[in-house]
């Protein structure tokens, strides 16, 4: 399900509307996550705090969305672009990659309610193509 | 048998007794046939599902979302008791229907993004927890009868 042009421009659009809240976003999502799918706790065993809204919560979706902003700049060339990120997620992370799709789930929620009237199903399906391709370059080295 | 706490029980009831269901029905089968079009298979007589704002348009679509909806609020009259109360839904989507199981869980995003977009920040992690569990168990159900 490859992305067309007219993907990559909706979700370049709909990101720059995103961005300013970026931080915010990638919080709440890794929150969400944590807590309705509570399997994914186990990436996280050397937290303190694993709660919606904690500083280690807050910093790591940070990290995460910065990471998705980046991505959005090599939309055409994701895998290349996202080269190290795989390495870091295959050899080092080792996280199971069913779990990006998990993720990804819980970013479109955290969109919806902060977007909702920018979130329209033409925009809902570019940016699940879209975190598809990403989630599909960071398992790249995974075998 | 399912085990309820009693803010999963409160949450679900509260979802679904605040919801507008003909306005979220059609939401959310419409954002489903949008977002995942290949879920489109199963809508042939419907007429136009030729791009978004048609699908959003179809009456049809719009009155089987509705039916979805009434479906989801019989599990919620019976929540202690939904693999019962599905049984002959289940056998239904199977033998007559014919929908890959997979479909029920792309409706199921797309119900909850629509409800996360609608209830807004009152939709929190806990609230998700909630409701999800609750619409994992309604595609349990739903797929039990196929063989």
């Amino acid at each position: 399900m490859s992305l067309t042009a007219k993907d990559k421009s909706v979700v370049k659009a709909f990101w720059g509307k995103v961005s300013g809240k970026a931080d915010v976003v990638g919080a709440e999502a890794l929150g969400r996550m944590l807590t309705a799918y509570p399997q994914t706790k186990t990436y996280f065993s050397h937290w303190a705090d694993l709660s919606p809204g904690s500083d280690p919560v807050k910093k790591h979706g940070s990290t995460i969305m910065g990471a998705i902003g980046n991505a959005v700049g090599v939309i055409d060339e994701l895998v290349g672009g996202l080269s190290a990120l795989s390495d870091l997620h295959a050899f080092k992370l080792r996280v199971d990659p069913g779990n990006f799709k998990i993720l990804s789930h819980n970013i479109l929620v955290t969109l919806a309610i902060h977007f909702p009237r920018d979130f329209t199903p033409e925009v809902h399906i570019a940016v699940d193509k879209f975190l598809a391709a990403l989630s599909a370059a960071l398992a790249d080295k995974y075998r | 048998m399912v085990q309820w706490t009693d803010f999963e029980r409160q949450t679900i009831q509260s979802i679904f007794g605040k919801m507008d269901y003909d306005d979220v029905g059609p939401a959310a089968l419409s954002r489903c046939l949008i977002v995942y079009p290949w879920t489109q298979r199963y809508f042939g007589n419907f007429g136009n599902l030729s791009n978004a704002a048609a699908i959003q348009g179809n009456p049809k679509v719009a009155a089987h979302g509705k039916t979805v909806l009434q479906g989801l609020v019989l599990a919620v009259k019976n929540m202690d008791n939904i693999k019962a109360t599905f049984t002959e839904l289940s056998v239904l989507h199977s033998e007559k229907l014919r929908v890959d199981p997979d479909n029920f869980r792309l409706l199921a995003d797309c119900l909850t993004i629509v409800v996360a977009a609608r209830m807004g920040a009152a939709f929190t992690a806990d609230v998700q927890g909630a409701f999800q569990k609750f619409l994992a168990i309604v595609v349990c159900s739903l797929c039990r009868q196929y063989h």
